[in-house]
C-alpha cells in the first residue's frame, strides 16, 4: 500500500528573523502529522543564498515551495493554518 | 551595516537628479540622494513612468545604475510601455546598468500565516552589490502589503524596508497607489505614516474635468530642502515626463527690448508708434469673425519676410485652411511653411488640458527656434478649462514668452452672446498682455464693418482713434472712419460721406471759378473803359491845347490887324481918339 507520493519541500527562510523561525518548526510538526517518513526538506536562508532566492522568484519569507508531487505549490507564511496547508498540497479528503 | 549618516551624505551632491524636465527645479535638483521618496498617486497617474524615468535617466546620464522592483506589472511589459519614450532600457538592461525584477505575488500564491519581505531584500541585496546599483524603485508597493495580514504588519515590512534602503545608501523610489483624494485616502492606509517617515514625498495627481484629463504633481515634503510647493500641471509627453514649472510673479525677465516688431500693417504699425515691441505680448480681442486670423496672420506673415522662425498654433481649424484663408486676404504663408521659416500646428481644443497644450507649445517653439508666436485662439483654453487653470495657463505662457523674448500674439474670442464686454476678456489676460487690439463690428445702414482700436499699448504712445479695418485681396489696411456730429461711419456709409463731401467740393470749386471769370471779365471790362476813357482824356487835353492856341493866334492877330488898320487909316483916326474901328 505504498502508493501514496512521495512530498519534496523546499524552505526559503530569512536566517533567524521570527516568521521564518516559526515556519521550521510549523513545517517540522505538519510532516511528522501528516507526511510521516514521505517528505524531504530543504531549507534555503535567503540571507546566506540570495541568488537561489533570485532565481527562484522568492521574495517573501517564508515561502515553501512543495516540488513533488507536481503540480508546484508556493506557500507563503508562517504555515500556523494548517487546513490552508492541507488543502493546498490536496491532503485534506486523505487526512479527514 | 551603519545607518545612514547625514553628514557624510550632504558632502557629496545631495539630490540625485531625475531628468524629468521641470522636476529637478521644482525640488531644486532632484530627489534626496541616500533617501527614500515616495511617490502617491491614483490609478493612470504616471507614478511607474516618473520612477522608471528616474532610473533610466540615473543609468543612462549619472552613472548611476539602478533596480527596478515590479510589484504589479511585469517587467517585460513596463520595458514594453517604456519603450516608445525612447530612454533605451534594452540597451541599458544588456550593459547591466538597469536591472528588472518581477516581484508580483503569484496567482497561484497561496498564504498561510505572516510573512515579511526580508527574502527580496536578501535578493535585492546581492544584485545591487553585483551591479553597483544607486538607484532603486519599489514600483505599487502597495500589492504586496495587502497580502499582510495586519496594519502592524504592514507597518512592520515599510520600516523593514525604509530601514534596509537607507543602510544601503540608496536612493529609493516607493510609489503606492491613492485613491482620488490624496489627503483623506492615503491617510487611512500604512503610506499615512509612511509620508511622515520618508524624507520626500510626491503626489501625482490625474483628475477629469469637463471631460478633459489633467495631471498635476506636488512636492508634499522635502526634508532638509527648499522647494516648490505649488501643484504643477505635468504631462506625459514623448520622451516621458514634462513637468511644467510655474514661474512666480517675482521672476525677472531678462530680456526687455526696445526693438520694434512690424504688426504686418502699416497703418497699425503707424497707430503703435512703430509697431510692438519684441518680446511683448498682444492680445486681440473681438468676436468671431472680426479678422482675428487675419491681423495674426499679417503678423506672422511680416515675420517671416523678415526671416524669423515663426509658429502658428491655430486650435480650431486646420493648417491648410488656414493658410488659404489668409491667402485670400493677400497674406501668403504657404512659400515660409515651405521654406520651414513657417511652422504651423493645428490642436482642436478638446483633445487636451491647457497644460498639455501650453508643454507641447513650449517644446514645439523651442525646436522650431521661433521668434514670434501666435496662438489663435487662447480662448480656447477657456473652453477646455476651468477658469483659474486657463488663467494660469495664459499666465505662465506670457512669462515664459517674454522670458524668452518671443514676440506673442494670441487672439481672444469674445462671445458674442454673452455680457462679457470689452473691459473684460474671458481670460483676464488682458491685464498681462502689453498691446491690447480690440475688433468689432459696427453695423449700420444694413452693413457690418470691422472697426480696430487699441485699448492699450504698454511704453509706446497709440493712437486713440477707432480705425476701420478693410479686408482686401491685396491685403489688410486700415482706413479712417468718417466721424461727423459725434457719429462715427464706416463702409458704404463713409464712402457715400466722403463722396457727397467730395461732389461739394467740386461744386464749391466750379462755383469759384465760374466767379474768377466773372471777375475777370469785369476787370477786363474796367480796363478797356479805362483806356477808352484815357484816349478821350487826351482827345480833350489835345481840343483844349488846340483852343488855347487858336485863342492867343486870333488875339495877337486882332491886335497885329489894329495897328496895321491904324497905320493904314492914317493919323486922324489915331488923332480922333484912338477908338477902335468897327469891322
Amino acid at each position: 500500500m505504498r502508493r501514496q507520493p512521495q512530498f519534496t519541500f523546499r524552505l526559503f527562510v530569512a536566517g533567524d528573523a521570527p516568521n521564518s523561525v516559526q515556519a521550521v518548526a510549523h513545517l517540522a510538526a505538519f510532516c511528522r502529522d501528516h507526511l510521516a517518513d514521505r517528505h524531504e526538506i530543504e531549507i534555503v536562508d535567503v540571507f546566506r543564498e540570495p541568488k537561489r532566492a533570485l532565481a527562484e522568484g522568492i521574495f517573501m519569507t517564508p515561502t515553501l515551495v512543495a516540488l513533488t508531487p507536481p503540480p508546484v505549490r508556493r506557500i507563503v507564511g508562517t504555515l500556523s493554518q494548517t487546513q490552508t496547508v492541507l488543502l493546498t498540497l490536496g491532503l485534506l479528503d486523505s487526512a479527514a | 551595516m551603519e545607518p545612514n549618516q547625514p553628514a557624510q551624505v550632504a558632502k557629496e551632491s545631495s539630490k540625485a537628479p531625475t531628468g524629468i524636465a521641470g522636476f529637478d527645479e521644482i525640488t531644486r535638483g532632484g530627489l534626496p540622494r541616500a533617501r527614500t521618496t515616495l511617490l502617491v498617486g491614483g490609478p493612470g497617474s504616471g507614478k511607474t513612468i516618473m520612477a522608471l524615468q528616474f532610473l533610466a535617466h540615473g543609468a543612462r546620464d549619472c552613472k548611476e545604475p539602478g533596480i527596478f522592483v515590479a510589484f504589479e506589472e511585469s517587467s517585460r511589459r513596463i520595458e514594453a510601455n517604456a519603450e516608445s519614450f525612447g530612454w533605451g532600457l534594452a540597451d541599458l538592461l544588456r550593459k547591466k546598468e538597469l536591472f528588472f525584477l518581477d516581484a508580483q505575488p503569484k496567482s497561484d500564491l497561496v498564504q498561510a500565516g505572516d510573512f515579511d519581505l526580508g527574502g527580496m531584500l536578501a535578493a535585492l541585496e546581492a544584485q545591487a552589490q553585483a551591479m553597483r546599483a544607486r538607484r532603486i524603485v519599489f514600483d505599487a508597493l502597495d500589492v504586496v502589503l495587502a497580502l499582510l495580514p495586519d496594519p502592524a504588519a504592514k507597518r512592520r515590512e515599510i520600516y523593514r524596508l525604509h530601514e534596509w534602503l537607507l543602510a544601503r545608501e540608496l536612493t529609493g523610489i516607493i510609489t503606492a497607489k491613492a485613491g482620488g483624494d490624496e489627503n483623506s485616502v492615503v491617510i487611512q492606509q500604512p503610506f499615512g505614516f509612511m509620508q511622515f517617515m520618508v524624507d520626500c514625498a510626491v503626489i501625482l495627481d490625474h483628475s477629469v474635468a469637463l471631460g478633459v484629463s489633467y495631471r498635476n504633481l506636488r512636492v508634499q515634503k522635502y526634508r532638509g530642502s527648499g522647494f516648490d510647493e505649488n501643484e504643477s500641471p505635468f504631462l506625459i509627453g514623448n520622451g516621458g515626463l514634462v513637468v511644467d514649472v510655474a514661474r512666480t510673479r517675482v521672476h525677472v525677465h531678462p530680456k526687455v527690448s526696445n526693438e520694434r516688431v512690424p504688426s504686418g500693417v502699416e497703418r497699425l504699425d503707424t497707430m503703435l508708434g512703430g509697431g510692438y515691441y519684441r518680446g511683448a505680448s498682444i492680445l486681440v480681442t473681438g468676436y468671431s469673425g472680426t479678422a482675428k486670423t487675419t491681423l495674426s496672420g499679417a503678423f506672422a506673415g511680416a515675420a517671416c519676410q523678415r526671416g524669423e522662425h515663426t509658429l502658428f498654433v491655430s486650435f480650431d481649424s486646420d493648417c491648410n485652411e488656414v493658410i488659404r484663408n489668409l491667402a485670400s486676404v493677400g497674406i501668403g504663408l504657404d512659400r515660409y511653411v515651405k521654406s520651414g521659416c513657417l511652422r504651423m500646428i493645428s490642436a482642436r481644443s478638446i483633445a487636451g488640458s491647457a497644460e498639455s497644450y501650453l508643454v507641447r507649445i513650449k517644446t514645439e517653439a523651442e525646436e522650431h527656434g521661433a521668434r514670434c508666436l501666435v496662438i489663435d485662439p487662447v480662448s480656447t483654453w477657456y473652453k477646455s478649462s476651468n477658469d483659474t487653470t486657463a488663467q494660469s495657463v495664459a499666465d505662465r505662457l506670457i512669462d515664459w514668452s517674454k522670458g524668452e523674448g518671443i514676440t506673442l500674439v494670441c487672439t481672444s474670442l469674445l462671445d458674442e452672446m454673452s455680457n462679457r464686454t470689452e473691459s473684460g476678456s474671458p481670460l483676464q489676460i488682458s491685464t498681462l498682455a502689453d498691446t491690447w487690439i480690440h475688433l468689432s463690428y459696427l453695423v449700420q445702414a444694413g452693413e457690418r464693418n470691422r472697426g480696430l482700436s487699441i485699448v492699450k499699448s504698454r511704453g509706446t504712445a497709440h493712437s486713440n482713434q477707432v480705425r476701420e479695418l478693410i479686408l482686401s485681396d491685396a491685403g489688410v489696411t486700415l482706413a479712417d472712419t468718417y466721424t461727423a456730429g459725434g457719429e462715427v461711419l464706416m463702409g458704404t456709409l463713409r464712402w457715400e460721406k466722403e463722396r457727397a463731401e467730395r461732389v461739394a467740393s467740386e461744386a464749391a470749386e466750379a462755383a469759384a471759378k465760374l466767379k474768377r471769370v466773372k471777375l475777370d471779365a469785369e476787370e477786363a471790362e474796367l480796363k478797356v473803359r479805362m483806356k477808352s476813357l484815357e484816349t478821350e482824356l487826351v482827345a480833350k487835353q489835345v481840343e483844349k491845347a488846340l483852343l488855347v492856341r487858336s485863342t492867343q493866334s486870333h488875339e495877337g492877330e486882332l491886335s497885329r490887324g489894329r495897328t496895321q488898320m491904324k497905320e493904314l487909316r492914317g493919323d486922324d483916326e489915331t488923332i480922333a481918339g484912338g477908338k477902335a474901328s468897327q469891322p
